[in-house]
């Protein structure tokens, strides 16, 4: 029983995921390609930076970048409250 | 007790913890003109110190590596990050104020494929440091935190 349920939800999201892979758009043309064209455009000219990714993380989506350090910062601070709890346990 | 790991680990760690190190902050300082940046080259320069820790152990490093000097590094980095977004705020939050503009880090770059410059691209060098200051030391903190508090469950 749990077998057979475990066969049909596999068939079934195996026959999804095919249909998916053979319906995608070819590679190289995304549906919306604006934004790219402006970034590939206007890195060289507006940030004067070669390396267009590290301009859109660190200029045009600085605010994410921000966030996304906040996360680590986060990280860090409770692996450290946690490791400085065991050892006030001790003493 | 017998800390850290066998004599080939620990003489394979002496002639590759250097070249890390190199190779960490080359990505970082060149993050504006090569794939890489901040976030790659503090972790590679993380690795560099993980590597040095599990093959020395946490008594080999004790004294040298503290994870409060690295706790306020990382906090220093990123006020840092916090500051340069504000650089530009007369414009926008992050706006590259100093791209463009001037002798310091403000040079212009040809259009096209090219090799770059490097005494340009605004804050973005600046940004670039500071938060690979902030991901070295902090994933450097966590890792002496965690062999720290593992050693001490192991000698209970």
């Amino acid at each position: 029983m749990k077998k057979t349920a475990i066969l049909i939800a596999f068939l079934f999201v195996g026959t999804f995921l095919l249909l998916a892979a053979t319906s995608m758009r070819p590679f190289g043309e995304p549906t919306f390609a604006d934004m790219d064209d402006y970034f590939i455009a206007n890195t060289q000219v507006e940030v004067a930076a070669n390396n267009t990714v590290t301009a859109v993380v660190f200029d045009y989506r600085g605010f994410d970048t921000l966030g996304e350090a906040t996360v680590l910062f986060a990280a860090v601070v409770g692996v450290l409250a946690l490791f400085r709890k065991l050892r006030e346990d001790e003493t | 007790m017998n800390s850290g790991m066998s004599i080939i680990v620990r003489t394979i760690t002496r002639l590759v913890y250097g070249l890390a190190l190199v190779f960490g902050f080359y990505v970082i300082m060149h993050g504006h003109l090569t794939p890489g940046g901040g976030f790659q080259g503090g972790a590679v320069v993380a690795s560099a110190f993980a590597l040095l820790l599990v093959a020395f152990g946490a008594a080999g490093v004790k004294g040298r590596l503290n994870h409060h000097l690295l706790q306020t590094l990382e906090e220093i980095g990123a006020l840092a990050f916090l500051a340069l977004g504000f650089v530009g705020i007369g414009t926008a939050f992050f706006y590259n104020l100093i791209a463009n503009s001037g002798p310091f880090l403000g040079a212009s770059v040809s259009i096209g494929p090219n090799a770059g410059v490097f005494n340009a691209g605004g804050t973005l060098p600046l940004m670039n440091w500071a938060v690979g200051l902030k991901v070295m030391t902090g994933i450097a903190a966590v890792v002496i935190a965690m062999l720290i508090g593992a050693r001490k469950e192991e000698t209970e």
